[in-house]
């Protein structure tokens, strides 16, 4: 970059460059969901470690107690969400073409914002169906 | 990134032993990498059960083979990894433990954590 004959401003500099006001709002969020999933990972793992062999009837009679259902469907949608802000990071990290980071970035959270609908859906119709 | 910088680099990560801590925090990234393709995994599980009971007999049988089991025995150990050193990492957010020795330390209790709990689970779900 050549400095002598770049007039703009700092600030003009960087703007679009990055996150500004981002950063400290997905930092809290980044901690606020990893603070969540220390009880709900605990509980998934208890719990199915717990259950008996994990036939069809064992998975729907789980499902079917509302707290488990309300449980999973907090893991599903609130580890997604953690996970979705972390492959940023490491995609912000590695990936330098801006073409390929920003769909790399496009294609997590699309298929993050999918998966958190398709698991709540699939736990509700396990839950509440016949 | 263009790097034509013909001077040997420092540290020279295929020759340099990179300190526990470093091999650590590379490790919290790998496992959180592998959780994420874990948790689309775990949706599609769902999903798999909710198409019907055939779909998850075959889905349950692939499971319980042996390959099924060695791949959930590395989630387990990847989502305890990654539940320990996370809560080392929150303790540094809120500004504890944050030199050279506690984060040795504390690293050294996060190892032994993670195996304890994966071969715990294994126990009682075998
Ligand atoms: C079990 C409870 C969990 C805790 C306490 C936790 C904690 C954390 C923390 C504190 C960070 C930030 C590290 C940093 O500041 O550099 C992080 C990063 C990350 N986590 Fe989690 N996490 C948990 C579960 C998960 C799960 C289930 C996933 C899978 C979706 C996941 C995926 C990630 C990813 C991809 C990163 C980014 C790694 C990086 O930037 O190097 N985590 N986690």
């Amino acid at each position: 970059m050549s400095a002598s004959n770049d007039y703009r401003s700092p600030l003009a500099k960087v703007k679009g460059l990055g996150r500004s006001s981002d950063a400290t709002r997905f930092f809290w969020v980044q901690k606020l969901t990893a603070i969540a999933l220390i009880p709900l990972t605990l509980w998934l793992c208890y719990s199915i470690a717990t259950l008996p062999e994990l036939t069809y009837e064992v998975l729907i009679a789980w499902l079917k107690s509302p707290f488990n259902a309300v449980m999973a469907s907090l893991f599903t949608v609130v580890s997604l969400k953690h996970g979705m802000i972390g492959m940023q990071v490491i995609f912000e990290d590695y990936i330098h073409t801006h073409s390929l980071r920003f769909g790399a970035i496009l294609f997590t959270k699309l298929l993050s914002y999918f998966m958190m609908a398709l698991g709540v859906y699939s736990i509700l119709r396990l839950s509440l169906g016949n | 990134m263009s790097w034509n910088d013909k001077r040997p680099m420092s540290p020279h990560l295929q020759v340099y032993d990179l300190p526990l801590t470093a091999k650590l925090s590379i490790l919290h990234r790998g496992t959180g990498a592998v959780l994420f393709v874990g948790v689309v995994l775990w949706v599609l599980l769902l999903a798999a059960a909710a198409s019907g009971p055939q779909t998850w007999a075959s889905v349950h049988s692939f499971l319980s083979s042996w390959f099924g089991k060695l791949i959930l025995v590395g989630f387990t150990f990847s989502l305890y990894y990654h539940l320990c050193n996370g809560i080392r990492h929150l303790f540094w957010d809120m500004g504890k433990g944050f030199n050279l020795k506690d984060a040795e330390k504390a690293g050294i209790v996060v190892i032994v954590a993670t195996l304890l709990l994966t071969l715990l689970t294994w126990l009682v779900a075998l």
